[in-house]
């Protein structure tokens, strides 16, 4: 893969820096009660996810999981619809019905995220597959914690690709952990892209933190898929800073050491990045500035227009159960 | 007018809408070797991309075919046997089922999930499950239970072209009955009824492979000059609801027969309607015929008895009139 030109790579960091921004703007919100239900935040991520998305073309496809919100945003997606969603405002992109763990922007080719652990995996196979049965070269890009390596979907949805050599890249965003539970305590393997031979396709284990790493590798992937080789795993070692989900739960209890915490961040990707455009001549200080200014725009705008909107009709509870309506169940 | 079995009605469907649509194709264990009979020719004439064997992973098939369906095929899973289709409970309930809604319109899921029901044929508990009601509790699936080899054409044809996800039940009872199946395209509308016969007495809901008994059933009882009227609703959601109340209109007396478990089923759910919308109609009280809240054995021995058949609709209908 050819280092994306320095355009791409400044969008990379615009996206980048976009996910942290609606992440903590999210994150205070939830603080002051406006967000119902709950939610589950990627900061510490941003790298990888952009990395990933970036390596697809926009008409390409993407499934995310429970902490997807940037998913959509790293495809492309306009913050604001994405944000009122998060609310359950009418303008969010699923109406108000879905939420923070199920945001879904066609548009942009993000199929949807499921809150079911490891159950976007085989979903992902059948859009890759409908894709190539299509005729087209549409390639989905399958986004999965290491946690949901452990459900028999991650078996079931690998073998399938690989026997049918389906276009589908399957990203393990190995965080370290599954709510509490560290992988190493629940796998005597260390490393999810291992399982990669099990299927006789390739494993990759990447620098989650570095954004064009990630880029490099699914980008890869992304092309050996459209070409018909098939999928591959790569799993994208990286942290998150905040817990689980938001809330007291799980501020008392003691799984991971603050030492543990402070060396990821001392890796954060995006000064990481920063200092690359930096280092490299694509940006100087101005133009961060600048950028920092613009997402921080950006991000108000969809905050305001979020909490602009209406909420929906309640009567839209009732609709859209069937897309061919039912007497007595949908009142369309 | 030429007659097919129940299997070959389904082949039949199968073939014609794959033809009719290249976003058709089948999924499922062994359909391209025609192990159970409704897939037999289509490897040959529309290739394995589109009679594609998947290994034996329900849930995993499950979502392969939500996930094709997102992007805009439209496929027909094999479960062959209801029983397994609890491996793939998840993905029937948690995506295909709540997709459409849950990400507010922007896509819907035009699958369908084929399922046999093989009660009564010495395959004990882990394969006789006759589980239509379970899925009933889920909003957002359609169901279909056809009685005769026309309605297994009709209804498919339907199920395929539906834009939500359907599960259609086949009775294992019904596979090698033979009945008239028009060659062309016809579809049958979900949430219609069909009034199987006409009566004054007692109207009787059957289900699957029941309408037979209930018809049988009505044989005898006529020659006593006693009149059953014998509903088939078809689909299960939707349900016919109007259809099954104008009937109890008129003769005030109601019987749902259904091989289903008792509690919680289909027989419950229809006798609630009559019990919410009819009560002032009935003559009698609402009765229902089951099987029992009981696992499926093994010997033929134990198994006998288990499914209402016509003997017992006689006796209920009798006693139906005396109360
Ligand atoms: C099938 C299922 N089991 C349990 C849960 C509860 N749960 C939600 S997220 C989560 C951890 C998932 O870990 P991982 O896949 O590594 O993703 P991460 O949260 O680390 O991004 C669990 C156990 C769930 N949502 N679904």
């Amino acid at each position: 893969m050819p280092t994306p030109d320095p355009a791409t790579q400044l969008e990379m960091y615009r996206r980048m820096l976009r996910i942290r921004r609606f992440d903590e703007t999210v994150k205070t919100l939830f603080d002051r009660g406006r967000i119902p239900g709950s939610v589950h935040l990627s900061i510490g991520q941003e790298a990888e996810v952009v990395g990933a998305c970036m390596a697809l073309r926009r008409d390409d496809t993407m499934v995310g999981n429970h902490r997807s919100h940037g998913h959509p945003i790293g495809k492309g997606a306009a913050l604001g619809p994405l944000l009122a969603e998060i609310l359950g405002k009418a303008t969010g992109v699923n109406g108000g019905k879905g939420g923070s763990m199920h945001l879904a922007d066609f548009s942009v080719g993000s199929l949807g995220e499921s809150s079911i652990v490891g159950s976007g995996l085989p979903v992902a196979v059948g859009a890759a597959l409908g894709a190539k049965m299509q005729g087209s070269d549409r390639v989905c890009l399958c986004f999965f914690g290491d946690g949901a390596s452990n459900e028999g979907y991650f078996h079931e949805a690998l073998n399938m690709a690989s026997a049918w050599q389906v276009p589908v890249v399957f990203l393990c965003e190995n965080n370290g952990y599954g709510v509490t539970t560290a992988f190493g305590r629940i796998s005597r393997v260390p490393d999810v892209a291992a399982r990669a031979a099990a299927y006789g396709i390739p494993g990759q284990i990447v620098d989650g933190q570095d954004a064009l790493a990630v880029h490099a590798a699914v980008g890869q992937a992304v092309q050996r898929a459209r070409d018909g080789a098939g999928p591959s795993l790569i799993e994208a070692k990286t942290y998150r800073y905040p817990h689980h989900s938001e809330g007291p739960l799980y501020d008392a209890i003691a799984y991971r050491d603050a030492s543990e915490l402070a060396a990821w961040q001392a890796r954060d990707p995006l000064p990481l990045f920063a200092r690359h455009l930096e280092d490299t001549g694509i940006a100087d200080a101005a133009t961060l500035t600048g950028i920092e200014q613009a997402i921080a725009a950006e991000v108000a705008a969809a905050l305001e227009f979020a909490q602009q909107s209406p909420w929906p009709d309640p009567a839209e509870a009732h609709r859209g159960l069937y897309r061919t309506p039912i007497a007595g169940f949908d009142h369309a | 007018m030429r007659e097919l079995t129940f299997l070959e009605a389904i082949r039949e469907a199968q073939e014609q809408e794959m033809a009719r649509d290249p976003r058709v194709f089948i999924l499922g264990e062994d359909v391209s070797f025609n192990v159970y009979g409704s897939t037999g020719g289509l490897a040959d004439r529309f290739g394995l991309e589109r009679v594609r064997d998947t290994p034996i992973s329900e849930s995993g098939f499950t979502g392969v075919a939500i996930g094709a369906a997102l992007v805009g095929m439209r496929p027909i899973v094999d479960f062959t046997i209801a029983s397994f289709m609890y491996l793939a409970m998840d993905q029937l309930v948690s995506m295909a089922a709540k997709t459409a809604y849950m990400y507010g319109g922007q896509a819907h899921v035009p699958a369908v999930f084929r399922a046999a029901l093989f009660y009564n044929g010495g395959l004990a508990a882990q394969h006789s499950d006759r589980n239509y009601a379970m899925f009933m509790q889920v909003p957002g699936l359609k169901i279909a239970v056809p009685s005769c080899p026309y309605d297994a054409k009709g209804l498919l044809k339907t199920a395929v072209r539906d834009d939500d996800p359907v599960l259609m039940f086949e009775d294992g009872a019904l596979w090698g009955s033979r009945g008239e199946v028009p060659q062309d395209d016809y579809l049958i509308p979900f949430g219609q009824a069909a009034v199987r016969r006409e009566g004054s007495d007692v109207t009787v809901v059957a289900i699957g492979s029941r309408v037979r008994e209930a018809l049988t059933a009505a044989d005898t009882l006529a020659r006593e000059g006693i009149s059953l009227e014998v509903i088939d609703p078809r689909t299960l959601v939707p349900l016919d609801r109007p259809t099954i109340l104008e009937s109890v209109a008129k003769t005030g007396r109601a019987l749902v027969v259904d091989v289903g478990h008792k509690s919680c089923g289909v027989a419950g759910e229809i006798l609630a309607t009559i019990a919410e919308d009819g009560f002032w109609s009935l003559r009698a009280p609402l009765r229902r015929l089951t099987a029992p809240d009981m696992q499926i054995p093994f010997s033929p021995a134990l198994e006998k008895g288990f499914y209402p058949d016509a003997a017992q609709i006689v006796d209920a209908a009798r006693r139906l009139l005396r109360e």
